[in-house]
């Protein structure tokens, strides 16, 4: 799968042609936040989902095919949004910049 | 109960961690979250092992919960707060859990870890050291525990309240999206069941919100107060938190959690399923 592990975390075990994939990283200037809350919300802009980042600053979610928001929260930044179409067996990187 | 009786701000903690019969309790989904960093003095409980039998599917028994809070170190006087990841989604779980099995005085962490971590409050990876105990649990009180017959008589005369999120509902996801979607069981709700996402209940920073504003949330969606509830999700514990808003916060009184959920209901053979946004009929 092309791309797949470009989010950094692994995808073993994960039948990513059956996942619409949407993944990325957490920056501040060019610095990983690690432990933002990456939320997933949907075309309502309903809560679907959300992950703290990794130590390195890495999200992942497993969505369904169409448009998603990004809401990104981190400690002493305003929330970013981040507008995201995601695609059954493809993967959707995404880069979230946060204020410094 | 009220808010006042089963919900305390993070300040509060800061301020308590010293004080005897207080004992933190950290609950996750990720149960690597602890070992990360943790607030001075948690205990950690590992839902996956702790809270489960290993075996079958259900809980530990009332012998094994009584063997895990004395070895962990809590008495039954104590006063438990509970925190976790996910908008304590595994807390509220947790604290249903100790409700069950009748320790009297439990309290969420309004936020959980998130907002602890948000605030930029200070985590630890040491390890607290408590003395052993010898604690007694009650038998599960099954009043606040839902299960799948009871589920099914429901359709059309109770108040189901699904709380996972539209596209899990609607059958276009089956788990949450931080999860893979690969699953064993039919997609869909329910029939009759509202759809009010817990995600409705807190704010962004995993704060509950106001009473008015949760009465105003279940009101308008359709929950009608004068019949009992039962409260499902995938797992059972998103509805924990939902669980918790309805019985803990607004006072209703005959709310069940539905523990089986949507892994349950979703296999079972000869049983109605909706699907698309609406309830469905009975």
């Amino acid at each position: 799968m092309c791309g797949a592990t470009e989010g950094g975390l692994s995808l073993d075990g994960v039948n990513v042609a059956k996942e619409a994939v949407i993944q990325g990283q957490v920056l501040r200037g060019e610095e990983p936040v690690a432990g933002a809350y990456v939320r997933l919300l949907d075309r309502s802009g309903e809560f679907t989902a959300e992950v703290p980042t990794s130590a390195t600053g890495h999200f992942r979610f497993f969505a369904g095919d169409g448009e998603w928001t990004l809401r990104t929260l981190a400690p002493k930044a305003q929330p970013v949004d981040t507008r995201v179409v995601a695609a059954t067996g493809s993967v959707a990187e995404v880069q979230v910049l946060v204020s410094a | 109960m009220s808010r006042e009786n089963s919900l305390v701000t993070a300040q509060w903690v800061e301020d308590n961690l010293d004080t005897d019969g207080i004992v933190l309790v950290e609950v996750d989904e990720d149960t690597t979250a602890y070992d990360k960093g943790h607030i001075r003095g948690a205990i950690k409980l590992d839902w996956t092992i702790d809270l489960q039998d290993q075996v079958r599917r259900d809980f530990v028994s009332k012998e094994q919960f009584e063997a895990l809070l004395s070895e962990r170190g809590v008495s039954n006087d104590d006063t438990v707060v509970l925190y976790g990841g996910n908008n304590n989604w595994f807390a509220a779980y947790a604290y249903w859990y100790f409700k069950l099995y009748g320790h009297q005085d439990v309290k969420l962490l309004d936020g959980g870890r998130k907002k602890w971590e948000l605030d930029s409050r200070e985590l630890t990876d040491a390890l607290p050291e408590r003395a052993a105990t010898s604690y007694t649990a009650t038998e599960q009180d099954h009043s606040i525990r839902a299960f799948r017959d009871e589920t099914v008589a429901a359709i059309g005369t109770q108040n189901l309240v699904d709380v996972r999120s539209p596209d899990e509902y609607a059958g276009r996801l089956l788990a949450p999206a931080h999860l893979p979607q690969e699953q064993a069981q039919r997609a869909g709700h329910v029939p009759t069941s509202i759809n009010v996402p817990w995600s409705k209940a807190a704010n962004d920073d995993g704060t509950f919100k106001s009473d008015d504003e949760l009465r105003e949330i279940y009101g308008a969606a359709g929950l009608d107060d004068s019949k009992d509830t039962i409260a499902l999700c995938r797992i059972g514990e998103r509805s924990s938190h939902t669980w918790f808003v309805l019985k803990e916060l607004l006072g209703h009184d005959n709310v069940k959690n539905y523990d089986g959920s949507w892994t349950e209901y979703g296999s079972l053979v000869g049983v109605p399923v909706a699907l698309g946004d609406e309830p469905g009929e009975a």
